[in-house]
């Protein structure tokens, strides 16, 4: 399955959910926004929703910033 | 010292300050306790999901600080929208630091772009801050449609100049209805005590204090200028005159003529 996920092309060997990915990736959910195909996802329904081919992804976080 | 109130919430402190371009965490996190600062801005960035970074939130103590993510990196209003959007579902309050700056080399606010998200962030809940130019008839237009602060800027963003926009400020503090917040430029102490002076009800610094040797210092040093801006304000400055008048008695002098 490939995924567009911030920008780059990723592949993935098995199908997933979004709180699977987010695990793979080894990011906390709390500090995670989720976009998927310019929907925001709520953390409750991280594992409600599985990834399909061809997905675009935006894992936002909190920075430094004036 | 008197309260700052912004969309009915109070605040002992009338110095914001941002998180951006500290050395390391702990330098944000000293510059932040020495300011006494109780909001302090964040931005929104994707994820580097090949080199995960430690987060920026587990640096910041949220009953302490209220957290104001800012729109910046938007061009225009959709983008600034959907950066809003992004920051309330991330699980912040909806205050949005609004900020749009298509124009890379100096960062102005686009007033246009500012207004129509400043629109649409309204109508969906948030409390809007809107980083805008100092133009005191885009102020009068933000007011309409429902903003919580005007935030024009000093100087253009992280150029440590100071109160350019002096004369405009004024205008839009003479005028305004809601807290004025001077962001953005302001370099020294110096400069937030001017604006506090001239009847600015908060500033926000970053930059300031975030490149320097000493964050803490600087921020401490901040915190001063302000409220000593702010008491000057409250106590009424004197008149300013053409010519001299004297301090001391015209009588009386040792001299006979």
């Amino acid at each position: 399955m490939h995924l567009c996920v911030n920008g780059k092309k990723k592949e993935f060997p098995q199908p997933l959910n979004v709180e699977q990915l987010l695990k793979h990736l080894e990011l906390k959910p709390k500090r995670v926004v989720v976009e998927l195909n310019r929907d925001i996802l709520t953390a409750d329904k991280h594992a409600d929703i599985q990834l399909q081919d061809g997905d675009i992804l935006e894992l936002i976080q909190f920075v430094g910033g004036g | 010292m008197d309260k700052l109130i912004i969309a009915g919430r109070s605040f002992y402190s009338r110095l914001l300050v941002g998180t951006g371009k500290f050395a390391s965490n702990q330098a944000m996190v000293a510059a932040m306790e020495h300011s006494g600062s109780e909001i302090v801005t964040v931005a929104l960035r994707r994820v580097d999901i090949d080199n995960p970074a430690d987060s920026l939130l587990s640096h910041i103590d949220r009953k302490r600080y209220l957290l104001l993510p800012n729109t910046s990196g938007a061009r225009d209003a959709e983008e600034a929208v959907r950066l809003a959007r992004l920051a309330r579902a991330a699980g912040c309050e909806p205050w949005i630091k609004l900020e749009v700056t298509p124009d890379p080399y100096y960062l102005l606010p686009d007033p246009i772009e500012t207004l129509k998200a400043a629109k649409i962030l309204v109508k969906e809940g948030f409390t809007v801050l809107p980083y805008m130019p100092a133009d005191p008839v885009l102020a009068k237009h933000l007011e309409e449609v429902g903003v919580a602060t005007l935030m024009p800027l000093g100087a253009p963003i992280g150029s440590n100049r100071g109160v350019r926009m002096r004369d405009l400020i004024a205008i839009i503090i003479e005028q305004a209805t809601l807290p004025v917040v001077v962001d953005a430029g302001l370099g020294a102490p110096s400069h937030a005590a001017e604006a506090m002076e001239m009847g600015a009800d908060a500033v926000l610094v970053n930059t300031a204090l975030a490149d320097t040797p000493d964050p803490a210092g600087m921020a401490s040093a901040f915190r001063k200028g302000v409220e000593a801006g702010r008491q000057a304000y409250l106590a009424g400055l004197g008149p300013q005159r053409q010519k001299a008048e004297a301090s001391s008695p015209l009588t009386g002098f040792l001299r006979n003529n």
